[in-house]
């Protein structure tokens, strides 16, 4: 027992060792008036083909283009996420990014203790007081926000008019408000082309593992498409990997979430409500390289293309040439404000 | 046309727990505690897929699933009998390792960290969406038999005798002559080799390996061999139950009759119900977790 117990105090502190472990590939020659810029990845980190992933392209631009440096961190299963935050924000970063609601707490807790750090939360869930009043975030914060339910009305509109069988379906991770907003956008989107339509909305479970369970999301799928649904658009990480399998099963179609999401089922993949995670990203650290950085919410929707739907060519063959038109007319009434599109439920 | 619909997709969400639920009751009959059934399925899911992947054969991918799930049972084995471990802390630290592992090797192989490519699996396309595809996969024709084989093995050869004496009275079945370890290692290698069956069936099913993909399936199946009161039939019945609750849950929710959260809660519930003694006496194997 006591052998166990040693072995298992070595594996910790190597462990812990591990999280310390700096990437490779951050290290350029410094340069007088270079922004120092610090990311902490959400869980599954780098090559998760969606948040994380874009947040690295906004990096790598303001690499290239604004000579960045760049220090990643992919906190493991269970480790202290703040731990990577403080670790950056001690060292003396310009700038410290969280990519991920989950971040939330972490960042408004640091940015207090290091005001002379510039901060920034992708997709930082800002917090209402008891009267309902949005809490601002520190003078050093920058929350970047994505008018989801604007990208998510587009395809629901999509979804409406390719369908046509005044059905259409979605598919959510985790039943959470964060989620639910893509619903109403969708739901909105869908009801707005074909008033007498239905919206058949079901999520993977109540639990963050909802995200992560594809055999889950291909039998929601797949009684969904049995039931006359012929469009289904998921906002539910990995889970709705499964729901594309089900299209492909049944030769129907998926719409995807986040990143254009295309190359998961070639040819049943209708669309991808797209989120701008690396302009928002570069923004940031251009903001702060021009030092005009400022705390606050920055909310990213059509308007700023924080948010917007794959169409290419790829997908070009899937979208007859009146509905690409009439999303582009919904688009810009949008913009215009002549549409409001709710962001509950 | 309905009620078809439903039986099959609550045989299809049924076939990774009665996997996962056989190997559970193999090795909890003959005394080890099984909250590994996790981290074997998890295992088999990615072994499948690299296996299906490399030689872009589903039946080889099944065979490097297998091997996975015993690899992983012997670990299990010889941590548990050989070092006489904690069972309990053996299962948790497993099925973290499991997690990490595949998630390393996911990224070593396929450079991503969520999923792998798509790789080969049974029936070809349209398997498990319309039912003739369905049948033509032999791992729900294995799942089906799994539980009739079990209970057969357990109930009616010398091997089950052993298992059944090993994990209720192991100093007794010592006594008589029973290898008591080599009955313990025995069913805690099928007890792998089961489970991960359940995990490649996922993953072949996805046709893809995506992190940590079987969402905590081992813990339900463990559930159902409890309320199954470790009996293989039994547990195999909770298993149909456990998934025809799920399928309701989707049609309710599709429905919006009840809230969703409560219909997730009947498999713990029924657990909790049974284990507390209201169906019956619930009683595990005398020796369950014990070192001797």
């Amino acid at each position: 027992m006591r052998k166990l117990l040693a072995l298992l105090g070595v594996l910790l502190a190597i462990h812990v060792a591990f999280l310390f472990v700096r990437p490779a590939g951050a290290a350029l020659p410094a340069t007088a008036d270079a922004v120092d810029v610090g990311i902490v990845f959400d869980l599954g980190g780098r090559g998760d083909k969606s948040f994380n992933d874009g947040a690295y392209l906004g990096a790598e631009r303001a690499m290239r283009e604004l000579g960045a440096r760049v220090r990643f961190v992919e906190p493991g299963e269970g480790s202290d996420r703040e731990a990577g935050l403080r670790l950056l924000a001690a060292e003396g970063m310009d700038l410290v990014i969280g990519v991920g609601f989950i971040f939330t707490d972490d960042l408004s807790q640091l940015a207090l203790e290091y005001p002379n750090v510039a901060f920034a939360g992708v997709d930082f869930a800002v917090g209402v007081d008891s009267t309902g009043a949005v809490i601002q975030p520190p003078k050093n914060l920058a929350a970047l926000k994505f008018r989801e339910e604007q990208g998510s009305f587009l395809v629901g509109a999509l979804a409406a008019l390719v369908g046509g069988s005044k059905k259409v379906g979605f598919v959510g991770g985790m039943d959470s408000p964060l989620i639910h907003k893509f619903e109403a956008g969708y739901r909105a989107g869908a009801m707005h082309v074909c008033p007498d339509c239905e919206v058949i909305a079901q999520y993977a479970g109540v639990t963050p593992e909802a995200f992560r369970n594809p055999g889950r999301g291909k039998e929601l799928a797949l009684s969904q498409f049995q039931s006359g649904v012929n469009v289904i658009y998921h906002a539910s990480g990995s889970t709705g990997l499964g729901v594309f399998e089900a299209a492909r099963t049944l030769k129907k179609l998926g719409i995807g979430v986040d990143a254009d999401q295309y190359n998961e089922a070639p040819g049943y993949v209708l669309s991808s409500m797209v989120k701008g995670v690396d302009a928002a990203v570069f923004d940031a650290i251009k903001r702060v390289k021009e030092q005009r950085f400022v705390g606050g919410i920055y909310q990213f929707g059509l308007a700023e293309n924080g948010v917007g739907y794959v169409y290419d060519a790829r997908n070009k063959a899937l979208i007859p040439d009146s509905v690409r038109t009439r999303l582009e007319a919904l688009r810009a009434e949008i913009i215009a404000g002549r549409i409001t599109v709710p962001s509950t439920r | 046309m309905g009620t078809l619909l439903f039986l099959g997709q609550t045989l299809r969400i049924a076939i990774p727990y009665l996997f996962a639920a056989a190997g559970g009751a193999i090795a909890e009959r003959a005394g080890i505690v099984s909250l590994t059934l996790e981290g074997f399925m998890l295992g088999g899911a990615f072994g499948a897929v690299i296996g299906s992947f490399y030689t872009e054969s589903a039946w080889m991918g099944m065979l490097c699933g297998a091997l996975v799930g015993l690899l992983l049972g012997a670990v299990h084995a010889v941590a548990s009998i050989r070092y006489r471990a904690d069972q309990i802390v053996v299962g948790v630290a497993l099925n973290l390792f499991v997690v990490g592992a595949t998630r390393f090797f996911l990224q070593l192989a396929f450079d991503s960290s969520s999923n792998s490519p798509r790789v080969a699996g049974f029936g070809g396309e349209g398997a498990s969406g319309n039912a003739g595809a369905f049948l033509a996969n032999p791992l729900i024709w294995l799942g089906i038999a799994v539980i009739p084989a079990l209970a057969w093995l357990v109930g009616r050869t010398t091997f089950g005798l052993r298992v059944r004496a090993v994990g209720e009275h192991p100093v007794a079945a010592q006594s008589v002559g029973v290898p008591v370890t080599r009955v313990r290692y025995a069913a805690v290698l099928l007890s792998g080799l089961f489970a991960s069956l359940g995990g490649v069936y996922l993953a072949l099913d996805q046709h893809q390996f995506t992190d940590s993909m079987t969402a905590g399936r081992g813990f339900i199946a463990l559930a159902a061999v409890i309320f199954g009161r470790w009996d293989p039939k039994r547990a195999g019945i909770a298993c149909l139950l456990f998934a025809a609750a799920e399928t309701l849950q989707i049609r309710l929710q599709a429905a919006q009759l009840i809230p969703s959260q409560f219909v997730a809660m009947i498999p713990y519930l029924l657990t909790i119900v049974a284990v507390a003694g209201v169906v019956g006496r619930s009683t595990p194997p005398a020796a369950l977790g014990k070192a001797e």
